[in-house]
């Protein structure tokens, strides 16, 4: 492999990688804070992914159709936090697992009901759709660096959020002693909330963003939701630091595995999982 | 984080009716009903095997297993590697095979996962089953995403199961000796060693119990039954494909069990049988004008898992144990 291509696919790999931190993100803070297990979280980076398809048709913008579609998904997941996670936060993970893969059949036929069962490509930006030319034939899209550049802000914002800010004070001090917490006159429905709509929020602009590259068809979710799984088992439940690094770590290993080794490409993130399991069982960064 | 169910262990006199009961349906069966439905009843207790296997785990151990159709499905692929193309397999070599197989994987696999706990277990089940799943979903060897055909049942000698009937019956005996099995497993010290696990592990490692290899031996025993299934599954339908290791699977047996009660490998039968019942229904419902209700079963089956995750966390035997009565739920005493 000479420097070019490797750089290419260095850079697919980061972008790979990033975009896993979105969705791994939320599905960990929704963890290490609520104590919930949510198999749905795929299914609202489907739904970022379908919104912006249809949006961006509707409105004939990608950006008014990011923060609209933003917006809805939002609302949608502060919706459903509020009249059925809610009542699942003390309840046995069992009953959590349950309840989130009946929702992900449930969404999956939404999704069917509404927008069909066909696979869709949306467009890139035309202000994105430049590519910037490596050597004679070979180049990198534009679009992919502004992936990584959405994720890298979205990250940074995140850090800040939680580790600058007087909510971000509340949020880790309710992840580690809610009774407490309560007592000192924290409202931690709210935190709850607060918590529940960032990870939906960020699992569907997740969404948004990847579609152009991924194009949109029914059970996107599942998938990513695998690599996610793997994600947050490496980096440590509740730890937003480590679901960076195993992101990154599993983009890398992910894509340079599919050129290096193709034929155990789907293999290798999951031996990765397990040499990590065998060295630190609950994790590179458990908190 | 997630705390200690107390389950019912020993079967109240009405549910111990409503099994005897409804082991004599399931012999009369192949007398009254139609082929079509003999080979749904076939499935149904195929999948009965597997939810025991996995209720082991789930409800005696307290283990949830996302993975668990990981071991089903390895079964089934062992025998239709090794059963030729143009003659059957003898059962008696290729049942070990395909059992040890299964069992094999689980040690395995078991040796890594059982080491961590709680929601760890089930994302990383959940994972190594996805891996498996890829193995063969990626490999044209391996017959990739289509599958592999097998043109022969295993050859038993004077069992005859290429005939229908024969291999409902050989099916039947299999559930009740599995049954038997493990309702003996779980008042063995063993399987008591299991329950005290389920209810406090801290308690059982202060006691002197081995957790990790009683858990290894759970889950490798749990990863050889559902291989039973598996290898059963497989010449009872004369193909296999990546799609019975698959996450939807797995969550399909953990609903089973959860379905029916959990604990009592009784609950797990029932599950089994109701939940397919179900999908048959839930795929055939009659057209509403345009609306084709049958293709959105899944919207009915995920609708139907959240209502009962909320209105009936027992299960079905929960539900029958509370209406008709029943003293004999035993009250567990440790759990914290």
């Amino acid at each position: 492999m000479d420097f070019v291509n490797f750089l290419i696919q260095l850079l697919n790999s980061v972008q790979y990688g990033l975009l896993l931190f979105m969705l791994a993100a939320g599905l960990t803070l929704i963890f290490g804070i609520m104590g919930v297990v949510n198999l749905a979280h795929g299914s609202f980076y489907m739904l970022g992914a379908y919104l912006a398809w249809s949006l961006a048709a509707q409105l004939g913008s990608f950006t008014l159709a990011i923060v609209v579609g933003t917006a809805l998904s939002v609302g949608f997941g502060l919706l459903l936090e509020r009249l059925l996670f809610r009542y699942f936060y003390q309840r046995d993970h069992l009953d959590q697992v349950l309840l989130t893969f009946g929702l992900i059949y449930v969404f999956e036929e939404l999704r069917s009901m509404v927008w069909g069962d066909d696979v869709h490509g949306l467009p890139v930006p035309d202000l994105l759709a430049a590519s910037i030319p490596l050597t004679d034939n070979l180049s990198y899209p534009v679009y992919r660096l502004f992936m990584s550049g959405v994720c890298l802000v979205l990250a940074l914002g995140l850090y800040l959020l939680i580790s600058k800010t007087r909510l971000g004070m509340k949020i880790r001090a309710g992840a580690f002693n809610r009774e407490m917490t309560e007592s000192l006159g924290i409202n931690i429905r709210l935190i709850h909330s607060v918590v529940f709509a960032l990870g939906i929020g960020l699992a569907s602009i997740a969404g948004m963003i990847a579609a152009p590259v991924s194009s949109v068809y029914p059970n996107m979710g599942s998938q990513v939701l695998i690599m996610c799984f793997v994600v947050v088992v490496i980096g440590g439940i509740g730890s937003v630091r480590g679901a960076l690094i195993a992101a990154l770590l599993v983009g890398l290993v992910d894509t340079f595995g599919k050129v290096l080794l193709p034929q155990a490409s789907g293999m290798l993130v999951y031996v990765l999982m397990a040499a990590v399991l065998l060295y630190k069982p609950e994790g590179l960064f458990k908190q | 984080m997630s705390t200690p169910q107390i389950h019912l262990e020993t079967l109240p006199r009405s549910i111990q009716l409503v099994m005897t009961l409804g082991f004599l349906a399931l012999a009369a069966f192949p007398f009254v009903g139609s082929d079509f439905y003999s080979a749904m009843v076939v499935r149904m207790m195929i999948l009965a095997i597997f939810a025991m296997s996995l209720d082991l785990l789930q409800g005696v151990t307290g283990l949830v297993s996302l993975g668990h159709a990981a071991y089903f499905g390895l079964a089934g692929y062992v025998l239709a590697f090794i059963t030729p193309q143009n003659e059957a397999i003898s059962l008696y070599t290729s049942l070990p095979l395909a059992v040890g197989g299964a069992a094999l994987a689980a040690l395995v696999i078991g040796f890594l996962v059982v080491r961590t706990h709680g929601i760890y277990f089930i994302m990383v089940t959940m994972a190594f089953a996805q891996m498996v799943f890829f193995i063969f979903f990626d490999n044209k060897a391996l017959g990739g995403s289509d599958g592999l055909f097998l043109n022969f049942r295993p050859d038993a000698g004077v069992i005859d199961l290429e005939n229908k009937q024969v291999f409902y019956y050989f099916t039947l005996g299999c559930l009740l000796a599995v049954y038997g099995f493990l309702r003996r497993l779980l008042w063995s010290p063993f399987g008591r060693a299991l329950s005290g696990i389920r209810v406090n592990e801290h308690r059982m490692r202060a006691l002197g119990f081995n957790t990790f290899s009683h858990k290894l031996a759970a889950f490798t025993l749990a990863g050889a039954l559902a291989g039973l299934a598996g290898y059963l599954w497989a010449a009872q339908s004369g193909f296999v494909n990546p799609e019975l290791m698959g996450f939807h699977m797995s969550a399909h047996a953990i609903m089973m069990v959860i379905l029916g009660g959990m604990g009592n490998f009784a609950g797990a039968i029932v599950g089994a049988l109701s939940f397919e019942y179900l999908l048959h229904i839930f795929k055939d419902l009659p057209d509403v004008g345009e609306f084709k209700t049958g293709k959105h079963w899944q919207m009915w089956m995920g609708l139907f898992i959240v209502a009962l995750i909320i209105f009936a966390p027992k299960g079905i035997l929960g539900v029958i144990s509370r209406t008709f009565g029943g003293s004999a739920e035993r009250k567990e005493s440790g759990h914290e």
